[in-house]
């Protein structure tokens, strides 16, 4: 499937800052099921680092401005050609040991319902295979947090998720990674887009799932938002820890001011 | 840190000290073994011995003097008080010999290589891992490992390009390492500094004895650091000490080494990321900067990247050090191998990556993520010391026979609630160095903190800093914890 996606966000300052520094998490991953026929990432004004690769195997490319500014504009736009790999990912190049993904963040840190949603999903599944037990936690994440915008915000946490029983694809994911954990599978928090038009239902076109690692079979994205596994409809970026972690701006602005952030993802299946 | 007792052992340590001596000292004396006089300490003697104690409070009086104009002052973290105090010197040298000396730099050398070694290793394929030599949940999950960095290989492969690995004595030929101090290990400044004021006020002490010298300390640190510059650097690195600020409590550190280096003392504001690279302002304009020896830690070092509130830092510099445009000394991720955990694996990377069998041993270690080895030190707490998987300073541990039970019991409380942040090591019977105390000498405890530098070449010079447990029978020698300093001495060969 060719994937055409636009992802435009807008920080406007009510007062001009001195300047911005940015880490770019915006170029899809290199892995089979994902080929980019072109892709672009424009900062007007902004002094554009090497595009590099980290350890994780993420492109990561830093942006500064170093002048007052009113407002600055992320654009990224590009194809990408697309094929479903039941949500393994394979032909990515990494060097992060799994087990390095077993370490919980303050976001991911479980608490006690989470536990319990734990145990009642896994319960009598002993003998059941890794693989179908990361299922069965992302249905039950899917199952106690219902989709609903709004009552979760970007700082909310796995375990606060839980408690307010509803949230977003971060909060999905962050409760997702936790559960995994505690179940003794790596699990990490990966950052992509999602084209989501098809079935009408409301989604988040800039989304977020979790990886699982599987014995055997290397790590596999979870989707509790969607309770499915990433298919051709999604794009990945990058991953890491949590939310924070693996997010595709990580930004600093330079004599702080008020700020209004707009974001725009339009992502939209090419007619063939 | 350097923390040793044995409690019913105290009174015998209270016999004064100036003659050999004769009872079975449970600890090894550096001066006046059990057969008497170590020839060593003949010159040290006779300068004792000839010293008018007027003279003696005039010199004491001096060298607090010559501290004060220096500006070597140490602040102690969480105890309030005078933040600029001194740090108490004693004019009374620690003497090795040549030979003694050979030993422990082959020890400490060999040392900071394996850990070199298995840093290299964990973020990259993670070979003694994969031979079942560590497990590799204590490295992995450890929180000090920084998955941001795996895959990178710093330049030359060097990790840790200072290692302040301490020591303690036991024997005549026993020392142990407590702790490798791999991220910023400080206290260089007092080696260099009692030194100084050693040979201005004793000038003939040095006439008489051949001290190895230590003032190259400084042209050693900066030219590993330069060999360190990353590729893309075309020309003599620019180097800069980067300091968290004023209110560290090794502030003067910083800008003593700055200023002996001849390179730039830099705040995090004072650096800027711009394209592949990172800039120091400067007021002919920016400036590329090549080599960071920073002396704050991962966490703080870039918002970008690690903790999002940190403003010591330079936003974006993981960016460029990941992607080559930067050198940081010590390299991010550096700190896994400092851990107490860890450390009980020293010996085996030593083994593992070097065929060579370890130098210097280790103090024997109880994990309390073991449940075997937690049950133990349950049972025995109050005959050990325990201590914080991730602590230093001396800060957050128990010195079990030095606390009384209401502080056993809280402290065992809070070890069996988080177990795996602990581990727990015998009493070491620590060896004793002459001390100047007030009505003469006495021997009082000594540990030793060498300073490795790992670059292109491997370099230590002789001496390193001696800290001293002032008070009679204390076994705590941290500065933080009213210890004092020696300079320390290695004799040159005839």
């Amino acid at each position: 499937m060719i994937l055409n996606v636009l992802h435009k966000t807008r920080y406007d300052f009510q007062t001009p800052v001195r300047g911005i520094i940015q880490s770019l998490r915006l170029t899809p991953a290199k892995c089979d099921g994902q080929e980019v026929v072109d892709w672009r990432v424009d900062i007007p004004e902004a002094i554009m680092g090497t595009l590099f690769r980290d350890g994780a195997g993420d492109y990561i490319q830093a942006a500064s401005i170093r002048m007052p500014c009113s407002h600055i504009e992320v654009t990224v736009s590009g194809t990408v050609d697309t094929t479903d790999t039941s949500g393994v990912l394979r032909g990515h190049r990494e060097r992060v040991p799994p087990r390095a993904y077993m370490r919980a963040t303050p976001r991911t840190k479980p608490n006690r319902a989470i536990r319990d949603l734990v145990e009642t999903a896994l319960k009598g599944q002993e003998e059941t295979s890794a693989l179908e037990r990361a299922h069965l936690l992302c249905a039950a994440v899917a199952d106690a947090l219902p989709y609903k915008p709004g009552a979760t915000h970007a700082h909310t946490t796995a375990a606060e998720a839980m408690n307010a029983g509803v949230g977003v694809c971060q909060d999905h994911t962050q409760v997702l990674i936790a559960a995994a954990h505690l179940a003794d599978m790596p699990a990490r928090y990966v950052s992509g887009y999602l084209n989501a038009t098809e079935d009408g239902t409301p989604h988040e076109a800039s989304h977020a799932w979790a990886e699982i690692f599987i014995d055997g079979l290397g790590w596999v994205g979870f989707d509790a938002s969607n309770k499915s596994c990433p298919n051709e409809h999604y794009i990945r970026l990058g991953s890491g820890l949590d939310a924070q972690d693996a997010a595709p701006i990580r930004g600093l602005v330079l004599g702080g001011a008020e700020e209004k952030l707009d974001v725009t993802v339009v992502i939209e299946a090419q007619q063939q | 840190m350097g923390i040793f007792t044995f409690q019913s052992l105290l009174p015998l340590m209270r016999a004064r000290q100036g003659e050999a001596q004769t009872m079975a000292d449970p600890f090894f004396n550096e001066m006046y073994a059990q057969d008497g006089l170590r020839p060593l300490y003949q010159r040290l003697e006779n300068w004792y011995q000839n010293m008018p104690s007027e003279f003696r409070a005039l010199k004491q009086a001096e060298a607090e003097d010559l501290f004060r104009r220096y500006g070597i002052t140490f602040a102690v973290y969480g105890e309030g008080g005078d933040p600029d105090r001194l740090i108490p010197f004693d004019m009374f040298p620690r003497v090795f010999a040549a030979d003694e000396w050979r030993r422990l730099e082959r020890g400490i050398k060999q040392r900071a290589r394996a850990l070199n070694a298995f840093l290299s290793d964990v973020y990259d394929r993670g070979e003694i891992i994969r031979a079942g030599r560590i497990p590799a949940d204590l490295v992995y999950r450890n929180e000090a490992y920084e998955v941001a960095v795996a895959g990178f290989r710093p330049p030359l492969g060097v990790f840790n390009h200072i290692v302040g690995i301490d020591l303690v004595r036991t024997g005549p030929d026993q020392f142990y390492v407590l702790e490798d101090n791999c991220r910023t290990p400080s206290g260089v400044s007092y080696m260099l500094e009692n030194r100084e004021v050693m040979m201005r006020m004793f000038p003939h002490l040095f006439q008489e004895n051949r001290v190895a010298p230590v003032d190259n300390y400084a042209r050693l640190l900066k030219r590993t650091l330069a060999s360190v510059a990353p590729q893309k650097c075309e020309r003599d690195p620019n180097v800069v000490l980067l300091t968290p600020g004023h209110f560290n409590s090794a502030y003067y550190e910083h800008s003593f080494l700055a200023d002996l280096m001849g390179i730039e003392l830099v705040e995090g504001q004072d650096l800027f990321v711009e394209g592949d690279f990172c800039w120091m302002r400067t007021t002919e304009g920016p400036k590329k900067v090549d080599v960071i020896y920073r002396r704050i830690d991962d966490a703080f070092l870039d918002p970008l990247c690690f903790r999002p509130d940190s403003t010591l830092g330079v936003p974006g510099l993981m960016n460029v050090y990941r992607s080559g445009g930067v050198t940081i000394c010590s390299a991010p991720g550096a700190e896994v191998a400092d851990d107490k955990a860890i450390y009980t694996y020293v010996p085996e990377m030593v083994r593992f990556y070097l065929g060579e069998a370890p130098i210097l041993e280790n103090v024997p270690t109880w994990q309390c993520a073991k449940p075997d080895d937690l049950k133990y030190v349950q049972e025995n707490i109050a005959e050990l010391v325990v201590k914080e998987v991730h602590g230093s300073g001396g800060y957050g541990m128990l010195v079990g026979p030095k606390s009384d039970k209401a502080t056993i019991e809280t402290f065992a409380a809070k070890l069996a609630e988080n177990p795996s942040n602990y581990i727990a090591q015998p009493t070491l019977a620590l060896s004793t160095c002459p001390t100047f105390v007030e009505d003469g000498i006495a021997p009082r405890h000594v540990d030793l903190r060498p300073y490795c530098l790992v670059g292109r070449d491997i370099e230590l010079v002789p001496g390193g800093l001696t800290r001293v447990a002032l008070t009679e029978g204390s076994l705590v020698v941290n500065s933080s914890q009213g210890g004092g300093v020696k300079d320390t001495w290695v004799i040159a060969e005839e």
